[in-house]
């Protein structure tokens, strides 16, 4: 607890004390916001459809009353996109702590015993590493069917292998350090100087590789969505592309496409930033502090 | 008493592809060596990088295992003692290692650090931790202890680290201690405070001290027998003065010669 405190701390520290740092931070912490926030911010129910006298108010373009327009079923736009948020980060941030925990724990493991557990990890990890992400999410996803849920665990299934290869270089040389010897002579069990001791030196890689992560999730998700596999009962901003692209919309209602697809570039990019920004105190070589 | 009877340590060989038919030999780190050490002694163990004398003192508090021969304390055997009671025989032999940087563990504060070994051994009550906490750096010489208490580790010189490390050896009250170069890091002017606090716990706690370097000026004033190993065997062993004023192998007499002392001739 304590650990994550100071991690956190840490964290905060090192990403704002930079201008891109601050301007990045501050834009996933508005997403973040508008996400728990979005039943009270959103304008309109986003499935509402609204009529004007009487007629269905298709592909109506921006306006005082719908900002951003509305879809071919003349729903509203932004409150589909602030609506849409909450898949994003959701999908974004189980997949990125799903597949840290096990990432980690699977580099930890083979760094740490080393010899037979640390081949087969590894040669399973090699054979992972070899699943190409679509196919694979998509036979998964007909068999467990559409869901939000199912999709996520696609993608923690595949994701963690990056993790685990770092945090087991890692490791490796860690578990030379006197301090490791220490622990051991003063009556440190071997999971103790696993979990105690080496782990929480790994905690800022993981960190960083959680931001990367977390950036690719958002991104596979709109793509998924937008693929039309994605969950028909959440709103996504992959989803609102994939709607409009369907209605054959997707030149004749640019306010409808341009809204998720500006939100996705600018959010995946932020949290990339930030994690770009954090990598510098645990890549020393990449300059600065 | 610490024992060790005919320590051998040898590691597989390395397979190379040079010569694949032909088997190559086990690597010989250390042959044959036998000390001991009683309780308010210092034993030296002298030889150059790669001479075996780390390999030594990580058998002998456990870190290693030896290839053969067998190593007593207090009458016990370790190999037995290690299988049978873990914990106990880490309260009685404890190392301190080269490098001071490296075996602090930098996620951790300094009262993290001192208390760790406690908290291996089970102890979970807090008052106490802070108590012999506070006990074991005041012993070591980092006083006022609540002051470093706070800090963390980074902030300490190397020769606060390397007391911070002795302090967290000693927390254990071990009747027999290895320091394995303690002073090979650090700056001159530190490295005799350092040795005069080893000198101290020798002499006022009855401390066993086994003290391997390659550093014979600080041999002399800390230790009473000395043993110098080459290629992994002990070719030399007896009282500090004898064999630094009168070696009897030719390889220890190299080795003094190869050493500076006193103060250098500056030409003219």
């Amino acid at each position: 607890m304590r650990l994550l405190l100071v991690s956190g701390r840490q964290f905060i520290r090192v990403v704002t004390a930079t201008t891109t740092g601050k301007i990045a931070l501050a834009i996933c912490l508005l997403c973040l916001v508008i996400g728990v926030f979005a039943p009270w911010i959103a304008p309109f129910d986003p499935a509402q459809k609204h009529y004007e006298a009487g007629k269905l108010l298709r592909l109506s373009p921006p306006s005082w009353k719908h900002w951003l327009g509305t879809t071919s079923l003349g729903r509203d736009v932004l409150s589909q996109m602030i609506w849409g948020v909450r898949p994003a980060l959701l999908v974004g941030f189980s997949v990125a702590l799903g597949s840290a925990i096990i990432g980690a724990n699977i580099g930890l493991l083979a760094g740490y015993f080393g010899g037979r557990l640390d081949n087969a990890l590894m040669r399973f990890t090699d054979i992972v590493m070899g699943v190409p992400f679509l196919p694979f999410v998509i036979v998964m996803l007909s068999v467990t069917g559409k869901g939000l849920w199912s999709l996520i665990l696609a993608m923690v299934l595949v994701m963690w292998r990056a993790s685990a290869r770092i945090i087991r270089a890692q490791v490796l040389s860690l578990k030379e350090m006197p301090f490791v010897s220490a622990a051991r002579i003063t009556g440190g069990s071997e999971l103790a100087i696993l979990y105690r001791e080496i782990a929480p030196n790994i905690l800022p890689l993981a960190l960083v590789n959680m931001a990367f992560t977390l950036a690719w999730a958002i991104t596979t998700e709109a793509s998924i969505g937008f693929l039309g596999f994605g969950d028909p009962d959440v709103i996504s901003w992959g989803g609102i592309i994939y709607d409009a692209f369907a209605s054959q919309a997707m030149y004749r209602a640019p306010w409808w496409v341009a809204p998720p697809g500006i939100a996705i570039m600018v959010l995946v990019s932020a949290v990339y930033l930030v994690g770009r920004e954090y990598e510098s105190v645990v890549n020393p070589r990449l300059g600065g502090r | 008493m610490l024992e060790a009877i005919s320590l051998t340590k040898t590691y597989p060989p390395r397979m190379g592809l040079s010569m694949p038919w032909r088997r190559p030999a086990p690597v010989v780190a250390v042959r044959a060596a036998s000390l001991c050490v009683a309780p308010g002694e210092v034993l030296g163990i002298i030889g150059q990088s790669g001479s075996g004398k780390s390999t030594l003192g990580r058998m002998l508090v456990g870190l290693e295992k030896p290839s053969s021969g067998r190593i007593m304390i207090g009458g016990e055997d370790v190999a037995d003692l290690l299988r049978r009671d873990r914990m106990a025989f880490y309260r009685r032999i404890q190392m301190v290692f080269q490098d001071p940087y490296g075996s602090i563990n930098p996620q951790h504060g300094v009262f993290e650090t001192v208390t760790r070994p406690l908290l291996y051994q089970r102890e979970r009550d807090t008052k106490v931790l802070q108590a012999r906490a506070k006990d074991a750096l005041e012993r070591v010489g980092l006083r006022p202890a609540a002051r470093y208490l706070e800090t963390h580790p980074h902030r300490l010189s190397g020769g606060q680290r390397q007391r911070l490390c002795i302090a967290r050896a000693m927390i254990l009250e071990p009747r027999y201690l290895v320091a394995d170069e303690p002073i090979s890091m650090l700056d001159v002017s530190i490295k005799w405070d350092i040795i005069r606090l080893l000198k101290r716990l020798v002499t006022e706690e009855g401390l066993a001290l086994i003290y391997i370097t390659h550093d014979l000026a600080t041999v002399r004033s800390l230790c009473h027998r000395v043993m110098i190993m080459r290629a992994g065997e002990i070719v030399e062993e007896g009282p500090v003065d004898a064999v630094l004023d009168a070696p009897r192998h030719e390889y220890t007499r190299a080795l003094i010669a190869a050493c500076p002392s006193g103060v250098p001739e500056v030409a003219a």
